[in-house]
């Protein structure tokens, strides 16, 4: 079995997300903040626990500005239908997922919210000159996908911010972090959205988002915290502001695995290892005859995420014949229909190949062996 | 330390009683998470039980925005 799928969630996960997560079920299992027993506050301890160390990890001040949400759709959802009001001006890319530009389309037809999207390159890049004459007075924020989901180019964040001034930048960085070092202070990110079971090696169900001092988004939800319970107003105060309803403490457990596996084998390892093997795979690929490899610049940096098509082939042929090898690739859109406009992939999308930390040059060796046979065929 | 010679420090949330729980162990200051006691407030959450001299240890918890801190007979002192 192959699995090259890491960019829709990470498998396998590392020792440390299993122990962590087992740890958690078999002997805390207590819901966080809710009551005075140990194991509740065992449980709220693992939640802190995690909550500095994720915000260290990013660089962040202060950890109750650190969110815990169900996925990297829940912290952009936030953000996005928290912060935009009526006739605000929002900046965008053409590269972004659908978790960005379903929002953002809701709020058009409900709010009169504007909506300006920069058209990026068939390579994924943007005109800093074009982002900068987006800006208007009204401008509430520019959100811009990090890393992106289908191609794998890395916008640099730190020029578009000098670009855009004092307008607020929104990063999607569910296909960065874990992968390349970040630092909001350095790139002066206002507010970070993330997943956690991607590179950051926790179960399924966990995102988080950073929120900078000075920003307040309206909550998404509201209901029990555990907090001022003696009150049917919605708290005020951070983190419980954002945070209502029972966590998925298994999976912040487990979190707190995949971060100490993180530092234990060092980001920069992570980051290079992970570097060498799309290199690898892309130089595998482009060897083959018939095969396009999309938006791939020698000596840039990307992450690992690759698309390609087999000439004559659609994509949905190739993952199935992958499929049958056992061999585990993700085929379409990848949910982001104006990502592939722009690499002209739509309708029928690519097939994306996302290796892993684990992924060996085995695999990788296997894998292109397959595919040369099915482009032969 | 005699039982009545203690504090009770509440925060509003969970997160601020561990940032504190944190820095007390860093300063190996007795403490304890206890539950909120019903005469100081009506939340379900936990606080503070301090038994150390309260106005040497308020200076290291001066980050954290406090939602009061009573002595052992329930007075507000802070």
């Amino acid at each position: 079995m192959i699995y090259f799928d890491n960019a829709a969630t990470s498998f396998p996960k590392p020792k440390e997300t299993i122990e962590h997560l087992n740890m958690f079920v078999n002997e805390i299992g207590g819901n966080p903040g809710r009551s005075g027993h140990s194991l509740s506050v065992d449980a709220a301890r693992i939640m802190f626990e995690a909550r500095e160390k994720l915000t260290e990890f990013i660089n962040g001040d202060d950890s109750e500005r650190l969110i815990f949400t169900q996925n990297g759709t829940e912290s952009l959802n936030l953000a996005i239908l928290g912060l935009l009001k009526d006739g605000d001006h929002v900046v965008t890319t053409s590269l972004e997922h659908n978790s960005v530009m379903r929002p953002l389309m809701f709020l058009m037809k409900e709010r009169g919210v504007e909506l300006s999207i920069i058209h990026c390159d068939p390579s994924g890049c943007l005109d800093m000159d074009e982002m900068a004459r987006m800006i208007r007075k009204d401008t509430r924020a520019v959100i811009i996908n990090h890393g992106s989901n289908v191609i794998g180019s890395i916008q640099p964040i730190s020029e578009i911010k000098r670009a855009i001034g004092d307008v607020m930048i929104i990063v999607d960085a569910c296909q960065t972090i874990g992968t390349i070092p970040i630092d909001i202070k350095t790139d002066n990110i206002d507010i970070i959205c993330f997943s956690c079971h991607k590179s950051l090696f926790a179960v399924q169900g966990l995102g988080a988002l950073y929120i900078r001092t000075g920003i307040d988004p309206t909550p998404l939800k509201f209901g029990g915290t555990g907090s001022k319970s003696e009150s049917v107003e919605h708290p005020d105060f951070l983190p419980d502001r954002y945070e209502c309803g029972t966590p998925n403490t298994p999976g912040i457990a487990s979190l707190l695995g995949g971060l100490t596996f993180i530092e234990n084998e060092g980001l920069t390892n992570i980051s290079s290892k992970k570097r060498a093997v799309r290199e690898k795979l892309v130089r595998g690929l482009s060897d083959i005859d018939g095969i396009t490899v999309y938006g791939d610049i020698p000596g840039n940096i990307y992450v690992p995420v690759i698309s390609f098509n087999v000439g004559g082939r659609l994509p949905s042929e190739v993952g199935y014949a992958l499929n049958q090898q056992q061999i585990y690739v993700r085929v379409g859109l990848q949910c982001s229909p104006m990502a592939h406009k722009t690499i002209g992939t739509f309708p029928e999308g690519t097939v994306r190949v996302s290796p892993g930390y684990f992924t060996t040059n085995e695999e990788i060796d296997i894998f292109l062996e397959a595919l040369k046979n099915i482009a032969r065929q | 330390m005699p039982d009545n010679k203690y504090s009770i420090i509440l925060f509003y949330t969970i997160h601020d009683v561990l940032r504190a729980e944190k820095i007390l162990k860093q300063h190996r200051i007795p403490h304890e998470l206890v539950p909120v006691p019903r005469n100081l407030s009506s939340d379900c959450g936990m606080c503070v039980k301090l038994q150390d001299d309260i106005e040497k240890t308020l200076p290291l918890l001066n980050k954290i925005e406090m939602a009061g801190c009573y002595d052992a007979e329930g007075k507000h002192i802070h």
